[in-house]
This record gives C-alpha cells, structure tokens and sequence, in this order.
C-alpha cells in the first residue's frame, strides 16, 4: 500500500480503479539545421487552422453535451490563438529563426508566465488556459491531434494536472475522484470537483516512475489522505468512514426545511456566521435562517487600497438578496495591528487583543466608518439588513457609533439616495460591556456575545498561546455566569440576544443558553443542521425534564 | 471620439468569460475601441491584454471609441458593461 497527502477541494470518501490521463512529451529542441522561415511560417498558420477547427468543433459538443458555461472555456481558448499578441510572439520567434514548436512553446510559456505573475489567484490560474490551447498547437504541428480518452467504467481521474479541455471531455457520470500533482482551488478540476461533488485533491505527491493506471485507490478528501493498493484494514476503515458520514448527513438531511423550535414549543433562529460572499451560499445550502455575523473585514484585508463604498455596497447587497429578506447582521470592520491592513498604516503592537481594533479604529478614522455605513445603509434597501458594532466597552461608544449612523442616514436621505433602515446591535465581548450590559441595553436593538474573545478577556487566557490554551474555556463557570448576566439585561429591557462565538455551536450547551434567555444562535454553516436537531431536542421547562438543574 | 466610464461590478473583474464577450462584441465594429484603467490601456480585441488589465471590483474603467460606428459601438459597450460587468 501506497499512501500519500494532498490539498482536499472537495470533502469525502471516494474508491476505485485509477484512470491515469497521460501527457504527450513533444519534441520542441532546435534541429541542427536552421529551419526555413517561411515554411515554419506555413507550418504555424496551418496549425492554427487546424486548431481552430478543433476547438469549433469541440465547442459545439461540451455545449450541447455539458453546457453553455464550460463551452466558454473552450471559446476563451479559441479567443486566446486568435489573440494578435499571441500571434506577434509566434511570428517574432518564427522571424529569429526557431522553428514552428519552439516558437510556439515559448509564446505560450511567455503568456503562461504572464498570467502567473499576476496578483489574484483566479488570473494565475489563467496560465493553465493558454498553455493548454499552445498544447493543441504542438501536438497538430507534431502530426497528431490532442490526446482523446475515454473512461470506460466509473474511475478516479489521476493526472500532472488535468487541462480544461480535458476538464470539459471527462465524462462526469464516471468521474469518482480527482487527484492531480499540480493545480490549486483554482483551477478547472477544483472548480469541476466542487461543481460535481466529488472527492478531489490536488498538489498530491502521487508516487513517481511507477504505473498508476488500473490501480486500486482510495481518496479521503476530508483529511487530504489517498492510498494506492490499500489493504483490507484500510479499505475496510475508510469504508466504515463512508457509512458514518453518510449516515450523520442522512439523519440530518431530514431536518432541512423544517423549524428550529424546542421540544417545548419556543422559536429560535439559526443563522451563520460567513467571511466573505462567496460563503453565502454554504449557508444557504445549510438551510441557514439568516447571518448572524457577517465578517466585514474580507473587504479591507489583503490589498493596498480601501474599498470603496461603490464595492461594499455591492457586497453587502449580494448577500442581502441572496438571503431574501432573512436578517443579516453586518459586523463593521474589526481591523488591528494583527491583522493585515497595511495600507491603513497601524504601528506594530505589544498586545493587539487588547490594542486598536474594532470600534476603537472605527471611531477614529470616522471617513472610513461613513463610508462602510454608507454602503450598508444603502444596501438595506435591498433585505433585512442590521449592524453590529465590536469591541464595545461604554455607553458613550454607543451613542457615538448611533450618531454616526444617524447623520449617513441624514445624509442619503437629502442626497435622494436609496437607503433602508438597519437594526442596531452590539457586539458583547468584553468584560466591561457585560458588566454594564443593563444599561448598554436600553441603546441597542440587540446583542451578539462573541464568546471567544469574551472568554480569552475574562480568563485571562490567550489561546493562542500554548501554555496557557488549556487554560480557554468557553464553558468556565465564569464565562457562563457572565453570559446569563447578558441574557438577563436583554431581557430586562425587552430586546433581543444572540450568541456568533465557538460556543454557540458546541451543542453539549445549548440547552444550557437557551434556558437563559437567548433566541438566536450563529454558527458556522456546517453545524446548523446539527444544531437544529439539538435545538428540536431542547426543552426550556425545567419540570418537563424531570427537575434537572442549571 | 466617444468615451464610456464604468465601475466595475463584477467580483472577479474582466475575467475569462467576459474578456471573451467583450473580444467578441468589438469585432462586430470597425471603430477603434481601447480600455483604459488608472494604469493600462489595452486594445479591446486583445483578449489576454484585457484580462491582464488586473481590474477589480470597484475599479473605473474608461473605454473609448474612435472610428466611423463609434457612436454605435459605445451605445452597445454601454449597455453590455452595465449589464455584466
């Protein structure tokens, strides 16, 4: 048995024989002889015809086979050959004296190189498409056509990479698992895998100068782990694997669509928690109720410049509408020394937990905080939108932040521009605002506990720090006593409280919080199905359990 | 002359699929179409040019017009960029 590691795309535990897809190795040294020019130039135009030809055809066929969507790959290619720039390299190659492969070789590697050293890493993948297309070139000018294949039984796809002509030809009923050396979550197999659902790895240290084809296999894309030749013990562990995942998921399943109410009747909201607007859809896949924290920072982090309100704007209302009018509670930015927003120009700090961030920058770089609640004003429009502000330790911070959104409503509303009115919350996170939580109440629509850094202040515990993380509880005594102290202040002032950290999803306690008092719970779009069933579970009389105690 | 300006919606910016439709739309015109953005101009029916302009969301884009159908090419640019990009 053979095992091996790669990056997991696309989770599960797929099984069967290897389908290894070969590249030809094309001849594109210089010949002794100097090649005639305009010959080589003959050669090249021919080929481009022919490659032209083929990917027509080829267009046609993933179009009436697969669809519109992955055709366009096969166009995009087509677009590229014909690219004057393209054509220009070839022909200044050809000029200089290389022959027809060389030429083309190397103007695809130029453009490949190109796309490579761009900045996102969609466009680097980008590489894999002209090269590709230059690939069909070289195999035309070396007599052949590019490689054809057919999976003949239902198999896991082995490759170096697999090209996005290649992509589109793969028979998808027959495709178990993908597992390629090279690629990345970019490219066409990742993107293929996601859209089949199928177990798929890649930069995967598949074994070297040894036949793979026909072998047994086993890809276990949730750990990244595959075996070539696995033996009974393993075939047998993974098989049970199989079983259990999919059971889990089976007795899950049956709970999507149906309410997040307890045992004894009470309605409680399941909403997720997402990082970008991509994740929107995972919630929505998961049956989420709503957002219950949007991490804004994904606009701000990563790049050289801050977004603008024209690019928030646009975010905030994709996922508004993608969640049709369920409630999403934007998080403005929670921007520090720690995390990476060059740009703004933050000092390095000793102590970032307890440093600039959140509301604290918000507040003080108030151009970049009307301009974030700009474009969530004018996205509420669109949904049921509402605004949490972080790290809050005082009354006063909350008056502010309210004025603040106050005069941007003002302001959109003589401006004659669309706007919609947004709920207000905060965050509860620190010691000091669960301390003054009675009175921070009667300032806000809500509250969100954000039980991880609420228990790394009250504990004074840093997690990330290996001496002490035995030390994080998020179910301290200390720690649930001050979320009941939360609980209890909502409640007084008859609004709303909800609970976005690590704990919310840890279902030994979710009795325990509901109990409290708390009506909303967000977690990580995996757990929400799981936590509906633990929610259904739940009861918030205590009699009717048999008098159990907190 | 004629100029468009745009804002770019879309989240991956001029990535494969629309740099092909825009290839595709400018040859349908004899004018001379360029984009421009805050560094780049590129030639309208070069398709690894257009998607080598980086483009991101949130940035502007000028694309010009020049030639004979000019008027009509920037009405039809127009109405595609809005739509798609």
């Amino acid at each position: 048995m053979i095992t091996g590691k790669g990056l997991p795309v696309f989770s599960g535990i797929a099984e069967g024989k290897i389908f290894y897809l070969r590249k030809h190795a094309f001849k594109t040294e210089q010949n002794l002889s100097l090649p005639d020019m305009e010959s080589e130039k003959a050669r090249f135009s021919a080929a481009r015809k022919a490659a032209d030809e083929q990917l027509s055809a080829l267009f046609e066929k993933v179009r009436s086979e697969v669809g519109e969507q992955e055709a366009m790959i096969i166009d995009v290619q087509r677009m590229m050959l014909d690219d004057p720039d393209f054509n220009d390299a070839v022909i200044s190659r050809l000029e200089a004296g290389s022959s027809a492969e060389q030429a083309v070789d190397r103007a695809g590697q130029q453009f490949a190189e190109f796309f490579g050293n761009m900045e996102d890493a969609y466009m680097q993948a980008r590489s894999a498409d002209i090269l590709d297309a230059a690939n069909r070139l070289l195999h035309i000018l070396n007599g052949g056509t590019a490689a054809d294949f057919q999976l003949t039984e239902p198999c896991i796809v082995a490759a170096d990479d697999i090209t996005p002509s290649e992509t589109v030809q793969l028979d998808k009923s027959r495709v178990l698992g993908i597992v390629t050396r090279l690629g990345s979550s970019h490219s066409h197999a990742a993107i293929l895998a996601r859209t089949l659902g199928i177990p798929t790895l890649v930069q995967a240290k598949l074994p070297d100068g040894q036949p793979l084809d026909g072998r047994m296999m086993i890809v276990d894309g949730c750990d990244g782990q595959f075996y070539i030749d696995p033996d009974e013990q393993t075939f047998d562990r993974m098989r049970q694997k199989k079983l259990d995942a999919a059971g889990r998921r089976y007795g899950l399943e049956e709970l999507r669509g149906m309410e997040s109410v307890t045992a004894d009747g009470k309605k409680i909201e399941l909403y997720a928690n997402i990082g970008s607007v991509d994740d929107v859809q995972i919630a929505l896949a998961n049956d989420a109720e709503g957002i219950g924290l949007f991490r804004s920072e994904f606009l701000f982090l990563g790049r050289t410049a801050c977004p603008s309100e024209e690019e928030q704007f646009a975010a905030y209302r994709e996922v508004l509408e993608a969640m049709g009018g369920r409630r999403v509670i934007i998080r403005t930015m929670d921007i520090g020394a720690d995390k990476k927003a060059d740009y703004l120009g933050f000092a390095p700090e000793e102590n970032p937990a307890l440093g600039f961030r959140g509301v604290r920058v918000s507040l003080d770089y108030t151009g970049l905080f009307k301009t974030q609640l700009r474009a969530i004003c004018r996205a509420a429009a669109f949904g049921t939108a509402a605004v949490m502000f972080p790290m809050i330790i005082s009354v006063d911070e909350v008056r502010r932040c309210r004025e603040m959104l106050r005069q941007v409503l003002h302001e959109l509303a003589e401006q004659g521009v669309l706007a919609g009115n947004v709920e207000v919350g905060i965050m509860i996170e620190t010691p000091a605002a669960v301390m003054l939580s009675e009175e921070l109440a009667y300032e806000v629509d809500f509250f969100s506990v954000g039980t991880n850094d609420l228990t790394q202040y009250t504990l004074a515990a840093d997690r990330q720090n290996p001496k002490v993380e035995k030390l994080y509880d998020a179910a301290h005594p200390a720690v649930l006593k001050m979320l009941s102290l939360v609980a209890q202040s909502a409640r007084g002032a008859g609004i709303w409280a909800g609970i976005c950290g690590e704990l919310a999803a840890d279902t030994r306690f979710t009795e325990t919080l509901l109990r409290m008092g708390y009506t909303e719970l967000s977690v990580s779009p995996a757990y929400l199905l799981e936590l509906r069933k633990t929610v259904r579970e739940s009861t918030m009389d205590l009699i009717s359990k048999g008098g159990e105690t907190e | 002359m004629k100029t468009v300006l745009h804002i770019i919606q879309d989240k991956l910016g001029i990535h494969a699929r629309p740099a092909g439709q825009i290839v595709k739309l400018a040859s349908q015109y004899s004018s001379d179409i360029k984009f421009t953005t805050a560094s780049k101009t590129v030639d309208a029916r070069r398709i690894m040019a257009l998607m080598g302009l980086g483009v991101h969301q949130g940035d502007q884009l000028k694309v010009t017009f020049e030639g004979t159908d000019e008027a009509a090419a920037a009405a039809a640019f127009s109405a595609y960029l809005k739509e798609s990009l």
